[in-house]
Protein backbone atom coordinates (compact mmCIF):
# COMPACT_ATOMS: atom_id res chain seq x y z
CA UNK A 1 0.00 0.00 0.00
CA UNK A 2 1.14 3.79 -1.06
CA UNK A 3 1.42 5.25 1.49
CA UNK A 4 1.07 9.48 0.20
CA UNK A 5 -1.33 11.91 0.94
CA UNK A 6 -3.99 12.18 -1.78
CA UNK A 7 -4.08 15.91 -1.45
CA UNK A 8 -0.19 15.87 -3.08
CA UNK A 9 -1.69 14.43 -5.78
CA UNK A 10 -4.93 16.10 -6.66
CA UNK A 11 -5.49 19.85 -8.10
CA UNK A 12 -9.14 20.66 -8.18
CA UNK A 13 -10.35 22.39 -11.26
CA UNK A 14 -12.39 25.32 -10.36
CA UNK A 15 -15.71 25.85 -11.85
CA UNK A 16 -14.82 28.41 -13.60
CA UNK A 17 -11.63 27.05 -14.54
CA UNK A 18 -12.97 24.66 -16.38
CA UNK A 19 -15.50 26.46 -17.82
CA UNK A 20 -12.92 28.42 -19.98
CA UNK A 21 -11.76 25.44 -21.71
CA UNK A 22 -15.58 24.85 -23.10
CA UNK A 23 -16.71 25.53 -26.12
CA UNK A 24 -19.59 27.40 -27.19
CA UNK A 25 -21.64 24.87 -28.16
CA UNK A 26 -22.00 23.29 -24.98
CA UNK A 27 -24.71 25.53 -22.73
CA UNK A 28 -24.31 23.15 -19.50
CA UNK A 29 -21.50 24.69 -17.35
CA UNK A 30 -19.32 21.66 -16.10
CA UNK A 31 -19.28 21.30 -12.10
CA UNK A 32 -15.94 21.44 -10.13
CA UNK A 33 -14.09 17.47 -11.27
CA UNK A 34 -10.91 16.50 -9.42
CA UNK A 35 -8.00 15.97 -11.59
CA UNK A 36 -4.49 14.44 -11.24
CA UNK A 37 -1.29 15.81 -12.78
CA UNK A 38 0.68 12.86 -15.79
CA UNK A 39 3.24 12.14 -13.72
CA UNK A 40 5.36 12.63 -17.02
CA UNK A 41 3.96 15.91 -17.91
CA UNK A 42 2.30 17.19 -15.48
CA UNK A 43 -0.76 17.59 -17.48
CA UNK A 44 -3.84 17.87 -15.38
CA UNK A 45 -6.23 15.02 -16.28
CA UNK A 46 -9.71 14.39 -14.76
CA UNK A 47 -10.31 11.54 -12.47
CA UNK A 48 -12.74 10.29 -14.71
CA UNK A 49 -12.87 9.53 -17.89
CA UNK A 50 -15.30 7.29 -20.47
CA UNK A 51 -14.51 4.06 -22.09
CA UNK A 52 -16.30 2.82 -25.09
CA UNK A 53 -16.19 -1.06 -24.89
CA UNK A 54 -19.77 -2.37 -25.70
CA UNK A 55 -21.55 0.63 -25.66
CA UNK A 56 -20.42 2.50 -28.05
CA UNK A 57 -20.49 -0.33 -30.67
CA UNK A 58 -23.54 0.90 -32.30
CA UNK A 59 -22.91 0.11 -36.08
CA UNK A 60 -24.04 2.35 -38.39
CA UNK A 61 -27.57 2.78 -36.23
CA UNK A 62 -27.91 6.23 -36.64
CA UNK A 63 -30.50 6.86 -33.89
CA UNK A 64 -27.96 4.81 -31.71
CA UNK A 65 -24.66 6.99 -32.84
CA UNK A 66 -26.67 10.44 -31.87
CA UNK A 67 -27.24 8.71 -28.71
CA UNK A 68 -24.06 8.21 -28.15
CA UNK A 69 -23.35 11.88 -29.23
CA UNK A 70 -25.47 12.64 -26.08
CA UNK A 71 -23.25 10.71 -23.65
CA UNK A 72 -20.11 12.51 -25.09
CA UNK A 73 -22.09 16.00 -24.90
CA UNK A 74 -22.93 15.36 -21.59
CA UNK A 75 -19.50 14.04 -20.61
CA UNK A 76 -17.47 16.92 -22.19
CA UNK A 77 -20.44 19.25 -20.14
CA UNK A 78 -20.03 17.54 -16.97
CA UNK A 79 -15.72 18.34 -17.33
CA UNK A 80 -14.44 15.12 -18.45
CA UNK A 81 -11.85 14.61 -21.17
CA UNK A 82 -10.33 11.63 -21.48
CA UNK A 83 -12.40 9.08 -24.31
CA UNK A 84 -10.48 5.56 -24.05
CA UNK A 85 -11.40 3.01 -26.95
CA UNK A 86 -9.21 0.12 -29.40
CA UNK A 87 -9.46 -1.44 -32.57
CA UNK A 88 -10.44 -4.49 -30.73
CA UNK A 89 -14.35 -2.24 -30.10
CA UNK A 90 -16.11 -3.10 -33.38
CA UNK A 91 -17.13 0.46 -34.99
CA UNK A 92 -16.81 2.47 -31.47
CA UNK A 93 -13.82 4.44 -32.77
CA UNK A 94 -16.36 5.11 -35.88
CA UNK A 95 -18.96 5.95 -33.18
CA UNK A 96 -16.97 8.45 -30.94
CA UNK A 97 -15.56 10.19 -34.54
CA UNK A 98 -19.32 10.74 -35.67
CA UNK A 99 -19.77 12.09 -31.94
CA UNK A 100 -16.72 14.39 -31.95
CA UNK A 101 -17.83 15.99 -35.87
CA UNK A 102 -21.29 16.45 -34.02
CA UNK A 103 -20.45 18.39 -31.33
CA UNK A 104 -17.30 20.14 -33.09
CA UNK A 105 -14.39 18.43 -31.97
CA UNK A 106 -14.15 19.63 -28.23
CA UNK A 107 -10.98 21.18 -27.72
CA UNK A 108 -10.46 19.54 -23.91
CA UNK A 109 -10.99 15.99 -25.51
CA UNK A 110 -7.89 13.99 -24.38
CA UNK A 111 -7.95 11.40 -27.29
CA UNK A 112 -6.62 7.57 -26.12
CA UNK A 113 -6.78 4.83 -28.36
CA UNK A 114 -4.48 1.51 -28.61
CA UNK A 115 -2.54 -0.40 -31.31
CA UNK A 116 -4.23 -4.43 -31.53
CA UNK A 117 -2.78 -6.36 -34.48
CA UNK A 118 -0.42 -9.53 -34.24
CA UNK A 119 1.74 -8.24 -37.30
CA UNK A 120 4.25 -5.24 -36.24
CA UNK A 121 4.73 -4.05 -39.79
CA UNK A 122 0.60 -3.48 -40.03
CA UNK A 123 0.25 -1.31 -36.69
CA UNK A 124 1.29 1.94 -38.15
CA UNK A 125 -1.67 1.15 -41.07
CA UNK A 126 -4.21 0.22 -38.15
CA UNK A 127 -3.42 3.70 -35.49
CA UNK A 128 -3.54 5.38 -39.54
CA UNK A 129 -6.94 3.89 -39.54
CA UNK A 130 -7.75 4.41 -35.82
CA UNK A 131 -6.88 8.01 -36.12
CA UNK A 132 -9.11 8.50 -39.57
CA UNK A 133 -11.90 7.03 -37.66
CA UNK A 134 -11.77 9.40 -34.80
CA UNK A 135 -11.23 12.34 -37.30
CA UNK A 136 -8.22 13.93 -34.92
CA UNK A 137 -5.10 15.30 -36.05
CA UNK A 138 -2.99 13.07 -33.58
CA UNK A 139 -3.67 10.96 -30.68
CA UNK A 140 -3.22 11.87 -27.49
CA UNK A 141 -2.10 8.44 -25.91
CA UNK A 142 -1.66 5.26 -27.87
CA UNK A 143 -1.38 2.37 -26.27
CA UNK A 144 -0.44 -1.50 -27.26
CA UNK A 145 -3.68 -3.35 -26.50
CA UNK A 146 -3.32 -6.30 -24.13
CA UNK A 147 0.57 -6.54 -24.81
CA UNK A 148 -0.25 -7.89 -28.16
CA UNK A 149 3.41 -7.83 -30.35
CA UNK A 150 4.78 -4.92 -28.05
CA UNK A 151 7.65 -5.91 -28.69
CA UNK A 152 7.55 -4.73 -32.27
CA UNK A 153 4.64 -1.54 -31.67
CA UNK A 154 6.48 0.37 -28.35
CA UNK A 155 9.59 0.94 -30.17
CA UNK A 156 7.52 2.66 -33.45
CA UNK A 157 5.01 4.36 -30.78
CA UNK A 158 8.01 5.62 -28.56
CA UNK A 159 9.34 6.86 -32.62
CA UNK A 160 6.04 8.71 -32.98
CA UNK A 161 5.83 10.40 -29.84
CA UNK A 162 9.72 11.47 -30.19
CA UNK A 163 8.18 13.02 -33.93
CA UNK A 164 5.73 14.85 -32.55
CA UNK A 165 3.09 13.11 -33.86
CA UNK A 166 2.01 11.48 -30.52
CA UNK A 167 1.87 12.64 -26.60
CA UNK A 168 1.91 9.69 -24.69
CA UNK A 169 2.82 5.77 -25.16
CA UNK A 170 1.39 3.36 -22.79
CA UNK A 171 0.75 -0.25 -22.18
CA UNK A 172 -2.63 -1.97 -21.61
CA UNK A 173 -3.99 -5.25 -19.71
CA UNK A 174 -6.87 -6.52 -18.03
CA UNK A 175 -8.67 -8.56 -15.58
CA UNK A 176 -5.14 -9.77 -14.32
CA UNK A 177 -3.04 -11.05 -17.51
CA UNK A 178 0.14 -11.53 -17.86
CA UNK A 179 1.00 -9.39 -14.77
CA UNK A 180 4.44 -10.81 -15.02
CA UNK A 181 5.42 -9.54 -18.42
CA UNK A 182 3.43 -6.62 -17.66
CA UNK A 183 5.76 -5.67 -14.76
CA UNK A 184 9.23 -5.95 -16.99
CA UNK A 185 8.09 -3.87 -19.48
CA UNK A 186 7.18 -1.27 -16.84
CA UNK A 187 10.43 -2.10 -15.71
CA UNK A 188 12.08 -1.65 -19.07
CA UNK A 189 10.35 0.86 -21.40
CA UNK A 190 10.02 4.41 -21.06
CA UNK A 191 6.11 4.28 -20.54
CA UNK A 192 3.59 7.42 -19.52
CA UNK A 193 1.19 5.30 -18.72
CA UNK A 194 -0.67 2.06 -17.59
CA UNK A 195 -4.07 0.66 -18.26
CA UNK A 196 -5.05 -2.16 -15.68
CA UNK A 197 -8.17 -3.75 -13.95
CA UNK A 198 -9.14 -2.72 -10.57
CA UNK A 199 -12.31 -2.48 -8.48
CA UNK A 200 -13.86 -3.30 -5.47
CA UNK A 201 -13.30 -6.78 -5.74
CA UNK A 202 -10.56 -7.26 -8.29
CA UNK A 203 -7.38 -6.09 -6.23
CA UNK A 204 -4.55 -8.01 -7.35
CA UNK A 205 -2.89 -4.68 -8.87
CA UNK A 206 -2.59 -3.38 -5.33
CA UNK A 207 0.78 -5.41 -4.19
CA UNK A 208 3.35 -4.79 -7.11
CA UNK A 209 1.79 -3.02 -10.35
CA UNK A 210 0.15 0.22 -9.02
CA UNK A 211 3.04 0.93 -6.61
CA UNK A 212 5.77 0.04 -9.70
CA UNK A 213 3.63 3.06 -11.05
CA UNK A 214 3.74 5.59 -8.70
CA UNK A 215 7.64 4.26 -8.19
CA UNK A 216 8.59 4.98 -11.77
CA UNK A 217 5.84 8.13 -12.56
CA UNK A 218 3.59 5.94 -14.84
CA UNK A 219 0.10 7.16 -15.23
CA UNK A 220 -2.76 4.69 -14.17
CA UNK A 221 -5.99 4.27 -16.22
CA UNK A 222 -8.47 1.74 -14.78
CA UNK A 223 -10.64 0.06 -16.63
CA UNK A 224 -13.56 -2.55 -15.89
CA UNK A 225 -14.30 -0.51 -12.08
CA UNK A 226 -18.12 -2.04 -12.40
CA UNK A 227 -16.93 -5.54 -13.96
CA UNK A 228 -19.23 -4.78 -17.21
CA UNK A 229 -22.07 -3.72 -14.89
CA UNK A 230 -22.28 -6.74 -12.73
CA UNK A 231 -20.49 -5.62 -9.56
CA UNK A 232 -23.32 -2.81 -9.55
CA UNK A 233 -26.05 -4.80 -10.01
CA UNK A 234 -24.64 -6.92 -7.22
CA UNK A 235 -23.94 -4.46 -4.86
CA UNK A 236 -27.78 -2.27 -5.43
CA UNK A 237 -29.86 -5.24 -3.98
CA UNK A 238 -28.25 -3.72 -1.01
CA UNK A 239 -29.02 -0.27 0.69
CA UNK A 240 -25.62 2.00 0.45
CA UNK A 241 -24.27 2.68 3.97
CA UNK A 242 -25.31 5.79 5.88
CA UNK A 243 -21.39 6.34 6.10
CA UNK A 244 -21.53 6.92 2.45
CA UNK A 245 -22.61 10.04 2.73
CA UNK A 246 -19.54 10.86 4.58
CA UNK A 247 -17.76 11.22 0.94
CA UNK A 248 -20.30 12.32 -0.59
CA UNK A 249 -22.04 9.20 -2.28
CA UNK A 250 -25.02 9.57 -3.36
CA UNK A 251 -24.91 5.84 -5.10
CA UNK A 252 -23.54 2.65 -5.85
CA UNK A 253 -21.31 3.51 -8.66
CA UNK A 254 -20.44 6.85 -7.13
CA UNK A 255 -18.92 4.28 -4.17
CA UNK A 256 -17.20 1.81 -6.32
CA UNK A 257 -15.15 4.64 -8.39
CA UNK A 258 -14.63 6.87 -5.41
CA UNK A 259 -12.86 3.50 -4.19
CA UNK A 260 -10.98 3.98 -7.36
CA UNK A 261 -9.94 7.23 -7.87
CA UNK A 262 -8.70 7.52 -4.42
CA UNK A 263 -5.92 5.24 -4.98
CA UNK A 264 -2.78 7.43 -4.80
CA UNK A 265 -1.14 5.59 -8.20
CA UNK A 266 -4.49 5.74 -9.84
CA UNK A 267 -5.34 9.06 -12.35
CA UNK A 268 -8.04 8.22 -14.03
CA UNK A 269 -11.03 5.58 -14.66
CA UNK A 270 -12.84 4.53 -17.39
CA UNK A 271 -16.38 3.78 -16.98
CA UNK A 272 -18.40 3.33 -20.18
CA UNK A 273 -22.14 4.04 -20.27
CA UNK A 274 -25.05 4.82 -22.81
CA UNK A 275 -26.64 7.12 -20.07
CA UNK A 276 -25.84 10.76 -19.76
CA UNK A 277 -27.21 10.45 -16.28
CA UNK A 278 -24.79 7.65 -15.66
CA UNK A 279 -22.04 9.88 -16.95
CA UNK A 280 -23.14 12.97 -14.49
CA UNK A 281 -23.08 10.52 -11.76
CA UNK A 282 -20.06 9.41 -12.59
CA UNK A 283 -18.29 12.09 -13.25
CA UNK A 284 -19.42 13.27 -9.97
CA UNK A 285 -17.52 10.56 -8.02
CA UNK A 286 -14.45 13.02 -9.21
CA UNK A 287 -15.24 15.02 -6.13
CA UNK A 288 -13.96 16.28 -2.63
CA UNK A 289 -13.75 13.79 -0.57
CA UNK A 290 -12.30 11.50 -1.52
CA UNK A 291 -11.85 8.22 0.91
CA UNK A 292 -9.00 8.16 3.10
CA UNK A 293 -6.84 4.86 3.87
CA UNK A 294 -9.32 3.89 6.58
CA UNK A 295 -12.37 4.63 4.77
CA UNK A 296 -10.94 2.56 2.04
CA UNK A 297 -10.66 -0.38 4.17
CA UNK A 298 -13.51 0.24 5.45
CA UNK A 299 -15.70 0.00 1.90
CA UNK A 300 -13.53 -3.38 1.13
CA UNK A 301 -14.59 -5.12 3.99
CA UNK A 302 -18.49 -3.46 3.79
CA UNK A 303 -18.33 -4.77 0.27
CA UNK A 304 -16.70 -7.76 1.06
CA UNK A 305 -19.25 -8.78 3.66
CA UNK A 306 -22.63 -8.57 1.09
CA UNK B 1 -3.73 -15.14 -27.73
CA UNK B 2 -2.29 -16.24 -24.57
CA UNK B 3 -3.73 -17.21 -21.11
CA UNK B 4 -6.57 -18.23 -23.32
CA UNK B 5 -8.18 -20.26 -19.89
CA UNK B 6 -8.10 -16.80 -18.47
CA UNK B 7 -10.87 -15.55 -20.90
CA UNK B 8 -14.96 -16.40 -20.67
CA UNK B 9 -17.08 -16.10 -23.11
CA UNK B 10 -18.48 -12.84 -21.78
CA UNK B 11 -15.12 -11.19 -22.99
CA UNK B 12 -15.97 -12.18 -26.69
CA UNK B 13 -18.94 -10.27 -26.42
CA UNK B 14 -17.96 -6.59 -28.04
CA UNK B 15 -22.02 -5.13 -28.52
CA UNK B 16 -24.89 -5.40 -26.50
CA UNK B 17 -28.23 -7.05 -27.03
CA UNK B 18 -30.02 -4.02 -27.99
CA UNK B 19 -27.40 -3.41 -30.79
CA UNK B 20 -27.63 -6.88 -31.70
CA UNK B 21 -31.57 -6.94 -32.00
CA UNK B 22 -31.39 -3.21 -33.26
CA UNK B 23 -28.89 -4.93 -36.00
CA UNK B 24 -32.41 -7.31 -36.94
CA UNK B 25 -34.67 -4.33 -36.79
CA UNK B 26 -32.51 -2.05 -39.31
CA UNK B 27 -31.97 -5.15 -41.43
CA UNK B 28 -35.22 -6.14 -41.79
CA UNK B 29 -36.50 -2.43 -42.77
CA UNK B 30 -34.04 -2.00 -45.15
CA UNK B 31 -34.24 -4.96 -47.77
CA UNK B 32 -38.52 -5.51 -46.97
CA UNK B 33 -40.00 -6.80 -49.07
CA UNK B 34 -37.43 -9.54 -49.66
CA UNK B 35 -38.45 -11.44 -46.66
CA UNK B 36 -41.63 -12.67 -48.55
CA UNK B 37 -38.97 -14.29 -51.16
CA UNK B 38 -37.73 -15.92 -48.77
CA UNK B 39 -40.56 -17.07 -46.92
CA UNK B 40 -41.66 -18.21 -50.44
CA UNK B 41 -38.34 -20.06 -51.18
CA UNK B 42 -38.95 -22.18 -47.86
CA UNK B 43 -42.06 -22.94 -48.99
CA UNK B 44 -40.83 -23.85 -52.07
CA UNK B 45 -38.22 -26.36 -50.62
CA UNK B 46 -41.29 -27.98 -48.81
CA UNK B 47 -43.10 -28.61 -51.77
CA UNK B 48 -40.04 -30.22 -52.89
CA UNK B 49 -38.91 -32.40 -50.57
CA UNK B 50 -42.96 -33.33 -49.98
CA UNK B 51 -43.79 -33.69 -53.80
CA UNK B 52 -40.41 -35.08 -54.98
CA UNK B 53 -40.04 -35.29 -58.99
CA UNK B 54 -36.10 -35.66 -60.66
CA UNK B 55 -35.15 -32.50 -60.05
CA UNK B 56 -36.02 -31.81 -56.56
CA UNK B 57 -32.91 -32.64 -54.71
CA UNK B 58 -31.10 -30.07 -57.00
CA UNK B 59 -33.92 -27.66 -56.66
CA UNK B 60 -33.62 -27.37 -52.94
CA UNK B 61 -29.85 -27.56 -52.47
CA UNK B 62 -30.13 -24.47 -54.78
CA UNK B 63 -33.04 -22.92 -52.29
CA UNK B 64 -30.52 -23.40 -49.57
CA UNK B 65 -27.18 -22.29 -51.40
CA UNK B 66 -28.90 -19.06 -51.95
CA UNK B 67 -30.12 -18.55 -48.47
CA UNK B 68 -26.87 -18.99 -47.55
CA UNK B 69 -25.28 -16.61 -49.75
CA UNK B 70 -27.72 -13.84 -48.97
CA UNK B 71 -26.87 -14.84 -45.02
CA UNK B 72 -23.56 -14.28 -45.69
CA UNK B 73 -23.57 -11.15 -47.58
CA UNK B 74 -26.67 -9.41 -46.84
CA UNK B 75 -26.43 -10.05 -42.99
CA UNK B 76 -22.99 -11.06 -41.87
CA UNK B 77 -20.75 -8.82 -44.22
CA UNK B 78 -22.54 -5.90 -44.64
CA UNK B 79 -24.28 -5.82 -41.36
CA UNK B 80 -22.94 -7.43 -38.41
CA UNK B 81 -19.51 -6.99 -39.22
CA UNK B 82 -19.85 -3.41 -38.12
CA UNK B 83 -20.49 -4.37 -34.22
CA UNK B 84 -18.32 -7.99 -34.67
CA UNK B 85 -15.26 -8.36 -36.32
CA UNK B 86 -15.57 -11.83 -36.66
CA UNK B 87 -18.40 -11.52 -38.76
CA UNK B 88 -16.27 -11.26 -41.78
CA UNK B 89 -15.15 -15.27 -40.70
CA UNK B 90 -18.79 -16.29 -39.85
CA UNK B 91 -19.70 -15.23 -43.53
CA UNK B 92 -16.92 -17.04 -45.37
CA UNK B 93 -18.25 -20.17 -43.12
CA UNK B 94 -21.86 -19.29 -44.59
CA UNK B 95 -20.47 -18.60 -48.25
CA UNK B 96 -18.21 -22.34 -47.83
CA UNK B 97 -21.74 -24.31 -46.82
CA UNK B 98 -23.30 -22.53 -50.04
CA UNK B 99 -20.80 -23.61 -52.27
CA UNK B 100 -21.16 -27.25 -50.36
CA UNK B 101 -24.19 -26.91 -50.92
CA UNK B 102 -23.96 -26.39 -54.49
CA UNK B 103 -21.47 -28.60 -55.49
CA UNK B 104 -22.66 -31.92 -53.20
CA UNK B 105 -26.39 -31.05 -54.23
CA UNK B 106 -26.78 -29.23 -57.15
CA UNK B 107 -24.06 -30.46 -59.24
CA UNK B 108 -23.82 -34.14 -57.88
CA UNK B 109 -27.15 -34.50 -56.80
CA UNK B 110 -26.48 -36.07 -53.69
CA UNK B 111 -29.32 -34.27 -52.23
CA UNK B 112 -32.37 -36.99 -52.35
CA UNK B 113 -34.96 -36.69 -49.61
CA UNK B 114 -36.40 -39.60 -48.13
CA UNK B 115 -39.89 -39.80 -49.36
CA UNK B 116 -40.92 -43.27 -49.10
CA UNK B 117 -40.97 -43.89 -45.45
CA UNK B 118 -41.73 -41.67 -42.78
CA UNK B 119 -39.22 -42.55 -39.75
CA UNK B 120 -38.27 -40.42 -37.10
CA UNK B 121 -35.06 -38.60 -39.06
CA UNK B 122 -38.00 -37.60 -41.53
CA UNK B 123 -40.38 -36.77 -39.36
CA UNK B 124 -37.75 -34.65 -37.01
CA UNK B 125 -36.28 -32.98 -40.28
CA UNK B 126 -39.92 -32.19 -41.31
CA UNK B 127 -40.41 -30.61 -37.58
CA UNK B 128 -37.30 -28.66 -37.52
CA UNK B 129 -37.38 -27.17 -40.80
CA UNK B 130 -41.33 -26.10 -39.85
CA UNK B 131 -40.30 -24.73 -36.90
CA UNK B 132 -37.20 -22.64 -38.29
CA UNK B 133 -39.66 -21.51 -41.12
CA UNK B 134 -42.71 -20.42 -39.28
CA UNK B 135 -42.13 -20.40 -35.69
CA UNK B 136 -38.37 -18.97 -35.87
CA UNK B 137 -39.56 -15.44 -36.62
CA UNK B 138 -41.98 -15.39 -33.42
CA UNK B 139 -39.65 -16.64 -30.93
CA UNK B 140 -39.42 -12.80 -29.85
CA UNK B 141 -42.71 -11.58 -28.98
CA UNK B 142 -43.11 -13.87 -25.84
CA UNK B 143 -39.98 -11.79 -24.73
CA UNK B 144 -40.87 -8.70 -25.59
CA UNK B 145 -38.83 -8.20 -29.12
CA UNK B 146 -41.11 -7.00 -31.60
CA UNK B 147 -41.74 -7.88 -35.01
CA UNK B 148 -39.56 -6.16 -36.77
CA UNK B 149 -36.69 -7.91 -35.24
CA UNK B 150 -38.08 -10.95 -36.57
CA UNK B 151 -35.38 -13.69 -37.13
CA UNK B 152 -36.57 -15.11 -41.22
CA UNK B 153 -35.43 -18.35 -43.13
CA UNK B 154 -32.87 -16.56 -45.78
CA UNK B 155 -32.93 -14.08 -44.23
CA UNK B 156 -31.03 -14.14 -40.47
CA UNK B 157 -28.58 -16.86 -39.51
CA UNK B 158 -30.43 -19.20 -37.11
CA UNK B 159 -33.22 -19.81 -38.96
CA UNK B 160 -31.35 -20.78 -42.07
CA UNK B 161 -28.80 -23.24 -40.53
CA UNK B 162 -31.67 -24.95 -38.23
CA UNK B 163 -33.71 -25.43 -41.40
CA UNK B 164 -31.02 -26.53 -43.40
CA UNK B 165 -30.27 -29.24 -40.67
CA UNK B 166 -33.85 -30.15 -40.66
CA UNK B 167 -33.48 -30.91 -44.77
CA UNK B 168 -30.37 -32.93 -43.82
CA UNK B 169 -32.19 -35.04 -41.71
CA UNK B 170 -34.40 -35.84 -43.53
CA UNK B 171 -32.00 -36.87 -47.11
CA UNK B 172 -31.96 -40.50 -47.84
CA UNK B 173 -28.42 -40.24 -47.03
CA UNK B 174 -26.97 -38.35 -43.96
CA UNK B 175 -24.53 -35.99 -45.64
CA UNK B 176 -21.95 -35.50 -43.01
CA UNK B 177 -20.19 -32.96 -45.27
CA UNK B 178 -22.87 -30.23 -45.04
CA UNK B 179 -23.74 -31.08 -41.34
CA UNK B 180 -20.64 -29.47 -40.22
CA UNK B 181 -21.03 -25.65 -40.68
CA UNK B 182 -24.37 -25.24 -39.62
CA UNK B 183 -23.71 -27.27 -36.17
CA UNK B 184 -20.61 -24.84 -35.83
CA UNK B 185 -23.06 -22.36 -36.20
CA UNK B 186 -25.26 -23.24 -33.93
CA UNK B 187 -23.31 -23.96 -31.37
CA UNK B 188 -21.53 -19.96 -31.80
CA UNK B 189 -25.21 -18.23 -31.73
CA UNK B 190 -26.19 -20.18 -28.86
CA UNK B 191 -22.96 -18.91 -26.97
CA UNK B 192 -23.58 -15.65 -28.28
CA UNK B 193 -27.41 -15.27 -27.16
CA UNK B 194 -26.49 -17.10 -23.87
CA UNK B 195 -23.56 -14.58 -23.60
CA UNK B 196 -26.11 -11.95 -23.90
CA UNK B 197 -28.45 -13.45 -21.25
CA UNK B 198 -31.45 -14.02 -23.88
CA UNK B 199 -33.56 -16.31 -22.60
CA UNK B 200 -34.01 -18.01 -26.10
CA UNK B 201 -29.86 -19.09 -25.90
CA UNK B 202 -31.31 -23.03 -26.00
CA UNK B 203 -33.19 -22.97 -29.43
CA UNK B 204 -29.89 -23.65 -31.62
CA UNK B 205 -28.59 -25.61 -29.50
CA UNK B 206 -31.39 -27.78 -28.44
CA UNK B 207 -31.86 -27.87 -32.68
CA UNK B 208 -28.18 -29.14 -32.89
CA UNK B 209 -28.49 -31.58 -30.66
CA UNK B 210 -31.25 -33.22 -31.98
CA UNK B 211 -29.80 -33.27 -35.35
CA UNK B 212 -26.79 -34.74 -33.69
CA UNK B 213 -28.53 -37.63 -31.90
CA UNK B 214 -30.88 -38.45 -34.58
CA UNK B 215 -28.65 -38.48 -37.33
CA UNK B 216 -26.23 -40.61 -35.77
CA UNK B 217 -29.22 -43.05 -34.98
CA UNK B 218 -29.60 -43.10 -38.38
CA UNK B 219 -26.14 -43.64 -39.78
CA UNK B 220 -26.11 -46.57 -37.56
CA UNK B 221 -29.93 -48.32 -38.08
CA UNK B 222 -28.61 -47.88 -41.31
CA UNK B 223 -25.09 -49.69 -41.09
CA UNK B 224 -26.89 -52.36 -39.20
CA UNK B 225 -29.59 -53.15 -42.04
CA UNK B 226 -26.78 -53.51 -44.78
CA UNK B 227 -24.77 -55.79 -42.59
CA UNK B 228 -27.64 -57.77 -41.89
Amino acid sequence: MIDLDRRTFLHCVTTAGAAALFPRSLSAKPAAVLTKPVPSSGEALPLVGLGSWITFNVGNDVAARDACATVMQAFFAAGGRLIDSSPMYGSSQQVIGYGLAKLGHPAELFSADKVWISSGSRGPGQIEASRGAWGVRRFDLLQVHNLLNWEAHLPKLLAMKAAGRLRYVGITTSEGRRHREFERVMRTQPLDFIQVTYNLLDREVESRLLPLAHERGIAVIINRPFRQGDLVRRLERYPLPAWASEINCTSWAQFALKFIISHPAVTCVIPATTRTDHVQENLGAASDPLPDAAMRERMIAYVETL
Amino acid sequence: MSEWWTYSLSDFLMFSPRTYYRLFELYNLAIWPWQLLAIAGGLGVLALWLRGGRWHGRAIAAILAAAWLWVAWAYLLVRFDTINWAARYFAAGFAAEAMLLIWSGLICDRLQMQRERWNAAKVSGLGLFGFALFVWPLIGLPVGRPIVQAEIFGVAPDPTAVATLGVLLGARRIRWELMIIPLIWCAISAATLWTMRSPDFFLPLVAAALVIVIAIRAAVLSLAARSG
